[in-house]
């Protein structure tokens, strides 16, 4: 059989393969570039590792100058003040994600509104930390004097409170994880179907029941995905939460005291470290890496299988 | 505006389109325009569709048919730039009356869209969502609502011993009976369907053709469709829409043999559209 006249040879082909290996170069480069930077902290911190073990992980004394080292005031430090940054941030980043989503505004306004929320997440960090002693500082330090004086008993609550502390820095993560918040959620309730809104304002439902009996529940997934992801950023923070939250080594369990996280505990030792502090650091530093990975990938799995569900299935 | 609308009332009788005297009036639709926008896509309706019979609206595409359904439970101001003239009344009363509550309105007449859109929630919570939000959620009730409504729309049979399943799991068919049995599960008065079957097989829309029939006994059924067919299998009278105006209004055997209006003789003919 032989190809009719009038069909072109396709001369392009060459030109786009060698396109494609280009695209493959650059693909495996970030991969590879990843595993560079595990395998460079993991054999920084395998002395560390060799001498520490896992009680590098339960204790709670950090002192250099006898080479004794333990993360676990930063473990919980960082666990604490992420978490409360995400649950600070969630009602209300979910609230400003709804507003925009829904026809509260008209559309010219609701993109100037996203816009001023995705400028959070372009505001440098140590910007969030600078305004964060002017602003929060004074604040927490009185306030939370007032809480930590009437509700003390309460455990996390007690005093004395410093204005460096636990809830200083969980404070400024909620604002800089709520942009992620608010995009991701955003792009959940915008990829609903307007058939499905259509079909509960025709049963009768008020916007706030479409939104809390057909909407949310729809986009819970998405939700989930992108708190998994914000509490991933807030764990990775580092220069806002250095300035903010005190830096002691010590492992207090009330959010007024001063705190530490992995993260800023790097930021302020590395540059004074040596010996085998260097590895104790490294191996903190993989131990947030590991963290910070884990959470995100599972944000990811969680944001794909939504993406999944939101493609298919619905439209008969 | 007011007293113009009063004026209009008054001349109705004569303008009226209503094909015979021996049936009720539900829905009146008085000198009704529609704009979207400066755009006008509705132009002086005038006519009645009688209580507990199958009315449809067919047209060719854009001639504002499915325009004027979603008129009858206001869900066109859902839409931004959207004003109108004229009135519709069910029952005697006016839907725009500032009196009528929207969310009310909405309750008192079902609607089946073109696409099914079931919750993505188990069988049994779609068709008692309109009972939820009614704050309705004594279980005996609830119990009696899902196997009533999903036994009108014959799909009881089918889904029994999965009621709790997500209802996204049915198939295309069972999804749009499912759609039917939700949106008369609170017992409207009103059942409006805007081309419930144009996403379905053959067979699926046999068995919604079969449960229009049957569910006029206890509804006032509108339905919008493209099929001249399923207009002539299913309505006992037919409104042949072109241009946003009403063109032809009459008993569904009358306009599919001896229509009046030379265009809807050539659309039904299949000479446009």
């Amino acid at each position: 059989m032989s190809v009719p006249a009038f069909i072109p040879q396709n001369r392009y082909r060459p030109r786009r393969d060698y396109f494609r290996s280009l695209c493959w170069i650059a693909a495996v480069m970030i991969i590879l570039l990843l595993g560079f930077i595990i395998d460079e902290i993991f054999t920084r911190a395998l002395p560390a590792i060799h001498h520490y073990g896992w009680h590098f992980l339960t204790s709670s004394e950090w002192r250099p100058n006898r080479d004794l080292y333990g993360v676990l005031p930063m473990l919980f430090g960082t666990a604490v003040s992420s978490f409360l940054a995400l649950l600070l941030a969630l009602p209300l980043g979910l609230a400003v994600a709804l507003f925009l989503s829904e026809n509260f505004l008209p559309r010219p306004m609701r993109q100037l509104m996203r816009m001023i929320v995705e400028m959070l997440a372009a505001t440098p960090s140590v910007v969030y930390g600078l305004w964060g002693i002017f602003t929060l500082v004074p604040l927490v330090q009185h306030y939370g004097g007032i809480v930590a004086h009437h509700w003390g008993w309460i455990p996390f609550l007690h005093g004395p409170a410093y204005g460096n502390s636990l809830f200083t820095a969980s404070l400024v993560l909620a604002l800089m994880v709520l942009p992620t918040i608010t995009a991701i959620s955003r792009a959940a309730l915008v990829a609903i179907p307007d058939t499905f809104r259509e079909g509960a304002y025709a049963l009768g439902a008020t916007r706030w029941e479409t939104i809390i009996r057909v909407l949310l529940p729809y986009a819970a997934p998405g939700i989930v995905a992108a708190s998994i992801l914000a509490f991933g950023r807030a764990m990775g923070e580092t220069m806002a939460v250095a300035m903010l939250i005190g830096n002691s080594q010590r492992l207090t369990l009330s959010l007024f005291s001063p705190s530490n996280t992995l993260s800023a505990l790097l930021a302020n030792q590395f540059s004074e470290a040596e010996g085998l502090q260097i590895n104790a650091l490294m191996y903190a530093a993989l131990i947030l890496i590991m963290l910070t990975l884990g959470t995100n990938i599972i944000g990811e799995l969680v944001l794909r299988r939504t993406q999944k569900a939101l493609g298919g299935g619905h439209c008969l | 505006m007011n007293q113009q609308i009063k004026n209009s009332t008054e001349q109705v009788p004569s303008e009226v389109m209503s094909p015979s005297s021996d049936m009720e009036t539900f829905i009146k639709v008085i000198n009704f325009n529609f704009f979207y926008g400066k755009k006008q896509t509705l132009f002086n309706i005038n006519f009645a569709i009688p209580t507990k019979h199958v009315t449809s609206f067919i047209g060719p595409s854009g001639s504002g048919k499915s325009t004027l359904l979603r008129n009858f439970n206001r869900m066109n101001e859902l839409l931004p730039g959207v004003r109108h003239e004229g009135d519709i009344a069910i029952d005697g009363k006016s839907i725009f009356d500032a009196s009528i509550e929207i969310i009310a309105l909405r309750r008192r007449i079902g609607m089946v869209f073109q696409k099914s859109n079931p919750f993505p929630r188990s069988i049994y919570e779609n068709v008692v969502f309109p009972l939820r939000i009614m704050g309705r959620n004594k279980r005996s009730l609830l119990n009696e609502t899902v196997e009533r409504s999903l036994r009108s729309v014959a799909l009881w049979d089918e889904v029994k011993d999965r009621l709790h399943e997500n209802a996204l799991g049915l198939s295309g068919g069972q999804m749009q009976r499912l759609c039917i049995a939700r949106a008369i599960s609170s017992q409207p008065e009103i059942l409006l369907m805007d081309e419930p079957c144009s996403a379905l097989d053959p067979i699926a829309t046999a068995k919604i053709e079969e449960l229009i029939v049957e569910l006029k006994k206890e509804f006032t059924i509108v339905i919008v469709t493209h099929s001249m067919q399923q207009a002539s299998r299913v309505s006992d009278l037919t409104a042949f829409f072109n241009f946003g105006k009403l063109i032809e209004f009459d008993h569904t055997h009358r306009i599919f043999t001896a229509p009046i209006e030379k265009q809807t003789e050539d659309y039904i003919t299949g000479r446009f559209g």
